[in-house]
């Protein structure tokens, strides 16, 4: 469903990303993972139309999206969301999400209505008309994701969605993430949450220094030597214990 | 804060019934005055208080609207109230040509301030040095007292008007509040990131709202040049427009339906007040707006609207502390 | 097309006039880097230190370039009183109304002028205002070789004091980082008065350097506000050889262009350029921040 080719792009004189190349299959779950200042958010980015990519190629579907605008984007099924959620402040959690709604249904009191379904699917019910002013971090991730998920996405991106969330909380959105890939949603995660990533994704993506590093499942990525570098440093691979992948291991 | 509609029709239909009420011309001249400056807010409102995007030029438009109403019926013998009409037009397309390159190259906040600024000084500066639009004389309609003419013998005449104008503009105000264009210009005021991502045309939405709030205040500008036949430079596109504009809904209560009315209502009076005291000193009046607008910076942000909200929150903080 | 003759006085005039809007663009670009405030009165404080170098000249006899000593350390209370006293506080922290505080207050020092001093432009003649100093290649008023020299070493000491001084440091930390800053004992509060206070003294010097060759009246702020952006704007916010170049720059842009198309029209140079490089180049010639 998405095939990203050899996008590269450089601010000034940082490199940012070169050569990154990923696919994510429809109806899968992949995650993006890699240490602080890899170069996920630019992939992300390039991915949704936010940042210009140098060269490179995103195919969507089959079609080449490289270039264009996030709400062509959004239209075409390819949503994403912040890291860091900002919520559309002085409205409720209902107005909220109907602006996701907005985007399939025209009417604004069927897209009012929609949003409390919408809500619903994210357990959200209770809170749908209070403030956003209202929310824990947990509530506007469950926010962010009720607004994305309005526009009714093929392919949804997550920016950190477990980036400020407790254990607990964790342990609640996973199940939720899963749900929305049964409903049908292709999901392409960047995470620092190792104990989300290995739980949920089929297929993981390693970047480092703007360069995938290594691709596979959650299990054997874990496992890789040139992964447990990037994150501990050089060398770190021999002296750490085999066993990371076990128990679900915080990164 | 969601305005419901009979809130904001039920004033507008009591305004109706003034002129029978009311037969002293002062009484009508600043009830017209004060509907007049509500349009002039309900334009910048649409822009700057539902978009978010706060221009200090707004008289760009006014004066374009203002000029065109004028210069139509001066120079091409068109009919004044189709002159209204076209000064809408021109409103809207000056709102638009500005808009096309603010938005296109992403000026926002103090630069989007900054650039509404200048275009409204070099429109003045041009207005001021060209003889087509009477230079710095301006420009002076010839007193027809005849309907036809949009002019009429009575006050009366001209407050119907103007009541018609502001009942339009607000009404729009209450259909942005309660429609998906509305819901999509409030998403991009409060995060332009989130909009796009969630397939709303950033550019365009404003675009169409600099478009509306420029036909409105070209509205304006025509209103003013029926009512007062004259106009030169500084008064269709002086800064004592641009201020004004935005003073009046940051007084009432940006980003509502009421919050011009009320601030119109609020600025005629203090001017009334102030004329009355300081004899019509020349700058004394925006002396005072200047300093209103800093109080009500300091002490009500959102407006005199929120002023109920406000009492009824201390009310209940004191009452909890009390218990 | 105009002759040599003509032009190079233009030019020279223009590196004049422009080294003095360097200096008040200087003060400009310091509060904006610093506070990141658009100082919307910048203009209007201009006016009113034009106003008191010109009632201490004609109700006092204090030369204007002798009035330095007065009227900078003036304009340098009022701003870190306004800062301190209204600007803070009316705006509560927020950006946006800290442009409309700006705003009100320019509107409120303009009109107030207009009130107390009336419409009338005023200029003052002293004795030298006349005389000229021969380049050579043209000859050049007093006045404007004194305001050149002037705006010129005002600058300098405006940078000594921003590189080398203790205050200076402070200055550069807060802008660069606020929380570090808070967290190695900066004052804050007292730290932005500071720089709103050193940029409105850069005002002051310029008046003083100013007057003996223009003119005031209560419209003179709202010109040189536009002014004033356009040359930070074009050099920068926040950046210093901005300032200064694009003092210059457009300094002799309205020379030239009130000599080719009178002052009015000239003016709209000014203007065209401000929009175009909002437009075109928001981060101006060495500008970070867009």
């Amino acid at each position: 469903m998405l095939e990203v080719a050899g996008v590269g792009k450089r601010f000034g004189g940082l490199t940012a990303v070169e050569d990154a190349s990923l696919h994510v299959r429809e109806g899968e779950i992949a995650a993006l993972i890699g240490p602080n200042g890899a170069g996920k958010t630019t992939l992300f980015g390039i991915v949704a139309g936010f940042v210009a990519a140098d060269r490179g190629s995103v195919r969507f579907a089959g079609e080449e999206i490289l270039g264009l605008k996030p709400h062509v984007l959004a239209r075409r099924g390819l949503v994403r969301t912040f890291q860091l959620v900002e919520p559309f402040a002085g409205l409720s959690v209902r107005e909220n999400i109907a602006v996701g709604c907005q985007l399939r249904q025209p009417r604004r009191a069927a897209a009012l209505a929609e949003a409390a379904a919408v809500a619903g699917r994210v357990g959200m019910s209770e809170l749908i008309d209070r403030p956003v002013s209202a929310l824990t971090i947990a509530g506007l991730k469950r926010l962010e994701l009720a607004r994305a998920l309005a526009t009714q996405p093929r392919l949804l991106l997550l920016d950190e969605v477990m980036a400020g969330l407790n254990p607990a909380e964790i342990a609640e959105m996973v199940p939720l993430i899963r749900a929305i890939r049964e409903a049908g949603v292709t999901l392409l995660l960047t995470e620092h949450v190792m104990q989300a990533v290995i739980s949920l994704a089929e297929r993981v993506y390693v970047l480092n220094d703007g360069r995938i590093i290594a691709e596979g499942p959650p299990a054997r990525i874990v496992a890789d030597e040139r992964v447990v570098e990037a994150y501990l440093g050089h060398g770190a691979a021999g002296r750490w214990p085999r066993r990371l992948g076990e128990g679900g291991a915080h990164a | 804060m969601k305005t419901p509609a009979i809130a904001a029709a039920a004033p507008l239909l009591a305004l109706a019934a003034l002129p029978l009420l009311l037969h002293s011309d002062f009484w009508l001249h600043f009830a017209i005055m004060t509907l007049y400056l509500a349009l002039l807010g309900q334009a910048w409102n649409l822009l700057g208080g539902y978009g978010g995007q706060r221009s200090f030029g707004h008289a760009a438009f006014f004066g374009t609207g203002a000029y065109a109403a004028a210069l139509l019926q001066l120079d091409f013998a068109i009919n004044p109230w189709a002159c209204m009409v076209l000064a809408g037009g021109f409103g809207a397309g000056a709102g638009a040509f500005l808009g096309a390159l603010s938005f296109r190259y992403g000026l926002r906040g103090s630069y989007f301030a900054l650039v509404t600024l200048a275009f409204a000084e070099v429109f003045r500066i041009v207005a001021d040095s060209v003889p087509f639009t009477g230079a710095g004389v301006g420009l002076q309609i010839a007193l027809k007292e005849s309907v036809a003419d949009f002019q009429f013998p009575e006050k009366s005449g001209f407050y119907a008007v103007i009541l018609a104008l502001t009942a339009i503009a607000t009404a729009l105000a209450w259909w942005i509040e309660n429609s998906r264009f509305g819901a999509a210009l409030v998403a991009v005021r409060e995060n332009e990131d989130a909009a796009r991502a969630l397939g709303i045309d950033v550019d365009r939405t404003k675009l169409w709202a600099i478009t509306l709030s420029g036909a409105l205040s070209g509205c304006a500008g025509s209103f003013y040049v029926q009512y007062f036949l004259y106009l030169d430079p500084r008064i269709a596109y002086g800064v004592e427009v641009s201020v004004t504009a935005l003073l009046v809904p940051l007084i009432g209560g940006v980003g509502t339906v009421l919050g011009p009315l009320v601030g119109a209502l609020a600025l005629r009076a203090l001017n009334e007040a102030s004329s009355a005291l300081t004899g019509g000193a020349p700058g004394l009046n925006l002396v005072l707006y200047g300093a209103l607008l800093i109080v009500i910076l300091a002490l009500l942000p959102d407006g005199l609207i929120s002023l109920g909200t406000r009492l009824r929150r201390a009310g209940r903080l004191r009452a909890l502390g009390r218990a | 097309m105009l002759d040599f003759d003509i032009l190079l006085p233009a030019i020279l005039n223009g590196l004049s006039t422009g080294a003095v809007y360097a200096l008040v663009a200087l003060g400009l670009t310091l509060i904006y880097g610093v506070l990141h405030i658009v100082n919307f009165a910048h203009g209007s404080l201009l006016m009113l230190a034009l106003y008191g170098v010109y009632f201490l000249y004609t109700l006092l006899g204090v030369d204007p370039f002798a009035a330095l000593p007065v009227v900078v350390p003036a304009m340098f209370a009022l701003g870190y009183a306004l800062q301190r006293t209204v600007i803070a506080t009316a705006s509560h922290g927020r950006e946006e109304n800290i442009l409309l505080v700006t705003l009100g207050l320019s509107i409120i020092i303009d009109n107030l002028a207009l009130y107390l001093w009336s419409a009338d432009t005023r200029t003052i003649n002293p004795s030298y205002g006349f005389s000229t100093v021969d380049f050579g290649v043209a000859f050049i008023a007093v006045p404007k070789v004194v305001s050149f020299a002037g705006a010129l070493v005002a600058t300098g000491l405006l940078w000594l004091l921003i590189r080398r001084s203790d205050l200076g440091k402070a200055i550069r930390a807060l802008a660069r980082e606020r929380r570090g800053a808070e967290l190695v004992g900066v004052d804050v509060d007292h730290v932005y008065a500071m720089s709103f206070g050193i940029g409105i003294a850069c005002v002051g010097a310029a008046a003083c350097l100013l007057l003996p060759s223009y003119y005031v009246h209560p419209g003179v702020g709202e010109s040189f506000v536009v002014i004033a952006f356009t040359v930070v704007v074009l050099g920068g916010m926040g950046s210093f050889a901005g300032a200064l170049l694009g003092g210059f720059i457009i300094g002799v842009t309205e020379s030239l262009g009130g000599l080719l198309l009178g002052e009015n029209l000239g003016r709209i140079g000014v203007f065209a350029i401000f929009i175009a490089i909002l437009l075109l180049r928001p981060t101006g010639l060495f500008g970070q921040r867009a």
